[in-house]
């Protein structure tokens, strides 16, 4: 029997990802619809997340199921030297889903290939997180229609930002134009330009923010650029505020334009912007709770 | 002059010729011949036009099936295999790189999990003439020079 994990956005066709939005829109329509009553779903938070464990367990709540796990490594058999695979083989035998994040990379894919129930990747260091970049889909299509021929342009940390990597190869399925603007420090790495030339995805590459490419854009994903990024601390002091987005600059932007951010935010969109019809990233986080509800649904079959 | 053979000859069995001498014995443990009863001649530091300095083994009654021999593509691509029968050379063979690589390479990213847990590593081989490799757990990229053979 083939078993159904998410462990990259990548596992995902174009046409399993138009089909999950689908699913996304009804939950948003209907959240609370009872279709996981008598299953146990297992949250194995190895690393913290509030956010993301949250809105996962809202997710399995709203759709009637009961959560066993943790959301720190510290108070389990980890803590004694058990192995991954021993812990996944155990609660595999008690959950009839696995939802995890860990800190090293391809802990989610190994566990996928450990557990005999599905596993949903919840973050594996700075690897994949592709319920992120679902919701980040799901908010895309919600507030343009569409996926279709969009402009999209990425702020901030575009070199460790994994965010912002499973975006771009989720989106290369719906015929895009990128403009990514981060300093030289944080640029996109050669293999995802690669990757859009041999995809023939157009994209432009700039280290000003300016407003002539934000009036040319329908999506503006901003991140978060982090001081600890910077082998030179004077690099980041000059460009710390560089990337920061207020409300002004929006003016003259198009009416369909939409901010997005994945959270958490510090200084790179000004609070003035919160208040702006087009400031999305707190609906986008709310979407959150659907696309997981909509994602659980999908490997369970259901 | 005649030119006198450096390792005497098989009746039966495997020339693996032409290994960088740097690589040889890691050929050997790659192989696993430590593990056969066959009669193994190895020899390492021979001249070599083309390579300087090379290694030989040479290998009785020891047949290779392709999976098997592939397995040291990645140390030594341009190793040829002469297979012998009856004092003669009935064919010669190149190693070529297998599309999967199963635990023969160490991630080089130290957070990944194949470097934390017991188990087995395994690369997909994305481009086989510049020997780039992609971990299956991971995801990261590996180009040649960072290929580290356990």
């Amino acid at each position: 029997m083939s078993k159904r994990d998410l462990v990259s956005i990548t596992d995902f066709s174009k046409e399993e990802i138009l089909a999950l939005l689908e699913k996304a829109k009804k939950f948003e329509e209907n959240p609370n619809q009872r279709l996981l009553e008598g299953k146990v779903v297992a949250t194995l938070f190895f690393e913290p997340s509030t956010r993301t464990r949250l809105s996962f367990e809202t997710a399995v709540n709203r759709l009637g199921g009961r959560i066993i796990g943790f959301s720190d490594a510290s108070s389990t058999s980890t803590s004694k030297g058990e192995t991954l695979k021993d812990t996944i083989k155990m609660v595999s035998n008690y959950a009839d889903l696995v939802i995890m994040r860990h800190h090293l990379e391809g802990a989610a894919r190994y566990a996928a290939e450990v557990s005999d129930v599905p596993v949903v990747n919840a973050g594996d260091g700075a690897n994949q997180h592709p319920s992120q970049t679902l919701l980040d889909l799901y908010s895309i299509y919600k507030t343009q229609g569409t996926l279709e021929n969009l402009t999209i342009t990425m702020v901030g940390d575009l070199k460790y930002g994994r965010t912002v990597h499973s975006l771009l190869m989720a989106m290369s399925h719906f015929k895009p134009t990128f403009n990514f603007i981060a300093p030289d420090e944080l640029r996109m790495p050669e293999e995802y330009k690669t990757f859009c030339r041999e995809n023939h995805i157009p994209f432009n590459e700039y280290t000003d923010f300016t407003e002539d490419v934000i009036n040319q854009s329908d999506i503006l994903y901003m991140t978060r650029v982090q001081r600890e990024r910077f082998t030179d601390l004077m690099e980041y002091e000059k460009v710390k505020n560089v990337y920061t987005l207020h409300r002004a600059m929006l003016e003259n932007s198009k009416d369909n334009l939409r901010v997005l951010h994945p959270l958490p935010r510090v200084n790179e969109i000004d609070t003035d912007v919160d208040d702006s019809p087009k400031a999305y990233y707190f609906e986008q986080a709310l979407n959150g709770v659907y696309a997981r509800q909509a994602i659980i649904c999908t490997v369970l079959g259901l | 002059m005649k030119k006198e053979l450096q390792v005497a000859a098989l009746e039966n069995g495997t020339v693996i010729d032409h290994i960088p001498s740097e690589q040889l014995f890691k050929v050997v443990s790659l192989l696993n011949l430590d593990q056969l009863s066959n009669s193994i001649t190895i020899g390492n530091n021979f001249h070599s036009s083309q390579l300087g300095s090379k290694g030989i083994i040479k290998i009785a009654d020891k047949f290779f099936e392709s999976g098997e021999i592939n397995r040291i593509a990645l140390i030594a691509p341009n190793v040829k295999l002469n297979v012998i029968r009856n004092y003669e050379v009935c064919e010669k063979k190149n190693v070529s790189l297998p599309n999967e690589i199963t635990g023969i390479v160490k991630c080089a990213n130290p957070k990944c999990i194949t470097n934390n847990e017991p188990m087995t590593t395994s690369f997909k081989v994305i481009d086989k003439n510049e020997v780039k490799i992609k971990c299956k757990y991971c995801e990261r990229v590996i180009a040649k020079e960072d290929i580290i053979i356990k």
